[in-house]
């Protein structure tokens, strides 16, 4: 069986993420980044049927991203994947998710012979969700999303969807795009035999090119939408402190009444 | 030596990714209740924590001191209490690795490696400490092995662990009539004292144990008759240089949080990082920093290449950086004010572990003694 898990490169949520200022993108370049947390979550899944099926499964990374973003793949080989693939051209600066899934779509096919494609829920820096169903829809998968739970059986794949309102149990025919949510597992760490074997392992680069895309149906200027605008967000409020006069319980109620919490 | 910069550099990472998030989170309740985290240390085997510098072909990480200094250092940041028992488990888990059989190494290193099983090791007496080779605790010939009797005093891990190295006397008085054995927990005869209150080091239990006709095997003793001192003290050489890298990772949290307060905090109208005086306490614990980093790398060359010097520069190491860590974080205390008295800031708990690093896996004035010896007697 072969894999593939779709892993993003981010700016690391701990420091300061800003925009660059020439043309309201997402700062890559001079800020630290790491593998999606999120992403995570669809490696160690993979691992883990691999682990499972105690067969010759192969997990290939597939990332789209400036030189920086082999990073993301080198860590998901030091937590155990077989392979990986990184797409990398000057022209994918400003990509949007369907100039990304059009790419990441591409390099799937050219990796060939995929039974099984793996995302995270959402990039933890886009936060959209879309490129999943994006990526299924260009490929001609099922898609399944939102798993919190996947099952393998033969030829289908069945997963829980844990919803607001309901929980759903969806099988599709492999092969199939599904995204995982942080709730399928518990992500490794990367070990020591990790990290060492991680370095003999193949990293494909690939270049537009390579993968038959023509660059105007890339990058920023193909775009379909635009940032135009962008605030900072307005430093925390301090909370509303509430001193028990003998009338605590009235204020507090009247405070959660006029947020509408009750 | 380190590995290579590259490949330490991504696993110092990951052992940080693992223990802030695994043991910082809960270092302050595990201090308070006593809690010894065994699915801690069973998460930390996975990463290959368990036998940092051991044999790969018995489980081990294969990599060097070098290596392990920088992730007791990683560790220790989060938890040194804990970072501390991973030394001491390490070390008697590399004193069977590299002083058994194969079949002792077999037998017990896997499990070591893995921490599905823990370590003790067993030297210092109630009545026998700084003098260890005259220890009173006895192995006597039985028929096919041997029979120990006596007490061990301080104790880490005991009660808990699974293996017990114990150095017992075999031969005549002093080091050289001591031999080194290997003990399983659940041997008839072996029990444990109650768990020590203490001034730190409180996630990890600190009790006595008591061997009452211990009955083992002669495949129980490592090395050969009489090697036993010698075998105890090749372990604390390398250990000497963890417990200092576990002073070094408690002291630089220390001093992190000791500038971000002062930056934070305002008094007579200006923030405190504006007082000359403070910065000046504040390059003085740097400068300690620093020197007791430099000092543990060198020191770990020293060991990974088997150096003749190795013994006397993990002595001097083990003593500066333990002193000057110590420093560090009761500075690290007196810049947070009051605050650094409480229990939730969290400073108060690093000086506390790191009070003990100056006093076991020998007292600094016993490193002060190893060192003396060797100038005195012109080896150094
Ligand atoms: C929390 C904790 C955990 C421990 N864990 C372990 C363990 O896992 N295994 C183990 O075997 N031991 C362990 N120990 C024991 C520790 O190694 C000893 O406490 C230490 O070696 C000192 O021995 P002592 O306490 O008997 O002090 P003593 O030897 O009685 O020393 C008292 C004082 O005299 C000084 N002194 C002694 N001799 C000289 C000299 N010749 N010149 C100058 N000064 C001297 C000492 O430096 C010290 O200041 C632990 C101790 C503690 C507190």
């Amino acid at each position: 069986m072969n894999i593939v898990v779709c892993v993003k490169h981010v700016p690391d949520a701990q420091s300061d993420r800003t925009f660059d200022a020439a043309d309201n993108t997402t700062e890559r370049e001079a800020v630290d980044g790491l593998l999606s947390e999120l992403d995570e979550y669809a490696v160690e899944e993979a691992l883990k049927i691999k682990e499972a099926a105690g067969d010759d499964t192969t997990v290939t990374i597939l990332t789209m991203g400036p030189a920086k973003a082999a990073d993301a793949v080198k860590k998901s080989l030091q937590m155990g994947a077989d392979a990986g693939v990184h797409v990398s051209d000057d022209a994918l600066a400003g990509s949007d998710s369907i100039a990304t899934s059009l790419v990441l779509a591409k390099a799937v096919e050219k990796i060939g012979g995929v039974d099984l494609v793996l995302t995270g829920m959402a990039s933890t820096d886009g936060t959209m969700s879309v490129v999943p169903a994006m990526l299924a829809e260009r490929l001609g998968l099922p898609q399944v999303t939102f798993a919190s739970e996947l099952t393998l059986d033969g030829s289908t794949v069945t997963i829980r969807r844990d919803g607001d309102v309901a929980t759903e149990v969806v099988r599709a025919s492999l092969p199939a795009v599904v995204s995982v949510t942080d709730q399928i597992n518990e992500p490794r760490y990367p070990s020591f035999k990790g990290i060492m074997a991680a370095k003999k392992k193949p990293v494909q680069t690939f270049s537009l090119a390579d993968l038959g895309v023509d660059a105007s149906e890339v990058g920023l200027d193909a775009a379909w939408t635009k940032v135009t605008q962008i605030t900072q967000r307005p430093p925390r409020q301090q909370g509303l402190v509430v001193t028990d006069d003998g009338n605590g319980g009235a204020v507090l109620a009247q405070f959660l009444t006029m947020q509408k919490f009750v | 030596m380190s590995t290579g910069s590259d490949e330490t550099a991504a696993m110092a990472a990951a052992v940080r990714e693992f223990a802030q998030e695994r043991f910082a989170p809960h270092a302050a309740q595990w201090d308070r209740e006593k809690h010894f985290p065994m699915d801690a240390l069973r998460a930390a085997g996975e990463l290959g924590l368990g036998g940092i510098w051991l044999a790969e072909d018995v489980g081990g990480s294969g990599l060097t001191r070098g290596d392990g200094v920088v992730f007791f250092e990683e560790l220790a940041r989060a938890d040194p209490a804990l970072a501390a028992y991973i030394s001491i488990h390490n070390m008697v888990a590399s004193m069977i690795d590299t002083g058994g059989t194969p079949e002792q190494r077999e037998r017990w290193v896997p499990r070591l490696a893995s921490f599905e099983h823990l370590g003790s090791y067993c030297l210092t007496e109630p009545d026998a400490g700084s003098d260890a080779g005259a220890l009173r605790s006895t192995a006597n010939r039985t028929e096919g092995g041997y029979r120990l009797d006596g007490v061990k005093q301080f104790i880490s891990g005991a009660g808990v662990s699974d293996v017990y190295v114990v150095m017992a006397r075999t031969g005549g008085p002093g080091a050289k009539g001591v031999s080194a054995f290997v003990v399983e927990k659940d041997t008839p005869g072996l029990s444990f004292g109650a768990n020590e209150a203490k001034m730190g080091w409180n996630c990890q239990p600190t009790r006595q144990v008591v061997l009452d006709g211990v009955e083992v095997g002669e495949d129980a003793r490592l090395g050969a008759e009489g090697d036993g001192f010698r075998i105890a003290m090749k372990g604390l050489d390398g250990g000497r240089l963890n417990i200092a890298a576990c002073s070094l990772g408690g002291a630089s949290w220390a001093y992190e949080q000791s500038v971000a307060h002062l930056r934070d905090r305002e008094a007579f109208g200006a923030p405190l990082i504006d007082a000359q005086a403070l910065r000046f306490r504040l390059a003085d614990m740097r400068t300690k920093l620093h020197a007791s980093r430099l000092m543990l790398h060198d020191a770990a060359a020293r060991v990974d290449a088997g150096d003749p010097s190795a013994t006397v520069h993990s002595a001097m190491t083990k003593r500066f950086v333990t002193d000057a860590c110590f420093e560090v974080a009761n500075d690290a205390l007196q810049l947070h004010g009051g605050y650094g008295y409480l229990s939730e800031y969290g400073i108060e708990k690093v000086v506390r572990d790191l009070r003990v690093h100056q006093i076991l896996e020998g007292t600094n004035e016993i490193m002060s003694h190893i060192v003396g010896r060797a100038i005195a007697g012109g080896t150094a």
